[in-house]
């Protein structure tokens, strides 16, 4: 666990509305919290050298954009394989999100996780047939699991401001 | 409803999502690599926030660095009862996206919550408020790749 003080969670708190549009939005979030805005890009950087930030950028809404068909993909891949395919599907671009979790068994045997976030359905499974063959999991059990709704889509709140946290 | 966009908000969109400069006038400086002006940029991201296409200019944290701790959960919801149990699990302030999906498995749910010892917690109260199993998956190995979505 990395250490920061109390202005960096206040920094952290500031940012998770998102960075004011004005021409100078470091300096606008130094005014209110007495830092100058030297300051403020600096502690930033900072913070994403250490990785606590891992990136600042525009954030989305993948479902107003058109992103419509969004798919988890799951396998059954033996503890000693997973990693590497896990690595070799995150390679892919339209793969989003690449996790080895926890089974759940016997509710749940799977621990290799994809997420593709595609415009249409047939394209996103055309994709995930890509990955079974080029990446040789077909042999693996799977599912593929798509979402029909969203129920809530909100940055992660902390009141420190730990959000849009994965 | 899609949003209308033109060429120069689709490339302020693909250009942005990977990172946003950090000096004294970012905005100036992000304008130049797309090749306009700041004034036009402020603009569109206004209105592109407006039609709700952009939620915002902000950081991903990364939760486990600070203390912090996230997992993927899922229950199986019984059909009749799912807008209510997604009602019950959403009114914790720790879930921060929730899913239905096609399977048995049908509701699925990031927590993330500031100390790790709060992911036990907060699944005993969800399945104390719901009557129903939370299955707990978090995660042992992470692939890193951006998120990003072209418009």
């Amino acid at each position: 666990m990395i250490e920061i003080d109390d202005k960096d969670h206040q920094l952290l708190a500031r940012l998770a509305d998102g960075l004011p549009l004005v021409s100078q939005p470091y300096a606008e979030i130094g005014a209110a919290l007495g830092l100058s805005e030297a300051d403020v890009i600096a502690r930033l950087r900072h913070l994403l050298t250490m990785g606590v930030i891992r990136r600042l950028g525009l954030i989305v809404r993948h479902h107003e954009l058109g992103y419509r068909a969004n798919a988890m993909t799951v396998w059954d891949a033996p503890d000693d394989e997973a990693d590497a395919l896990g690595a070799k599907l995150a390679a892919y671009p339209f793969v989003t999100l690449c996790y080895r979790r926890r089974r759940q068994l016997p509710h749940w045997p799977y621990n290799l996780f994809a997420m593709v976030h595609g415009k249409a359905r047939a394209q996103v499974l055309t994709q995930i047939d890509q990955l079974n063959d080029q990446v040789g999991l077909r042999r693996l059990p799977h599912r593929v699991l798509f979402s029909n709704k969203r129920y809530k889509q909100d940055a992660a709140r902390f009141g420190t401001g730990l959000a849009n946290a994965r | 409803m899609m949003a209308r966009m033109d060429e120069v908000d689709r490339r302020i969109i693909n250009a942005l999502q990977g990172g946003f400069p950090i000096c004294p006038a970012p905005y100036a400086a992000a304008a130049r690599t797309i090749g306009i002006d700041q004034d036009d940029l402020l603009q569109r991201l206004r209105r592109l926030r407006a039609d709700g296409l952009l939620s915002r200019f902000g950081p991903m944290y990364h939760a486990e660095k600070l203390g912090g701790a996230l997992t993927l959960a899922a229950m199986a919801v019984p059909e009749g009862r799912f807008d209510a149990v997604a009602e019950q699990v959403n009114a914790h302030r720790e879930v921060a996206h929730n899913y239905a999906r096609e399977h048995h498995l049908n509701m699925w749910f990031v927590l993330a919550t500031e100390q790790a010892t709060r992911i036990g917690e907060v699944i005993a109260e969800i399945e104390a408020e719901t009557g129903l199993a939370v299955f707990n998956m978090p995660k042992q190995e992470e692939f890193f790749i951006g998120l990003r979505f072209e418009a």
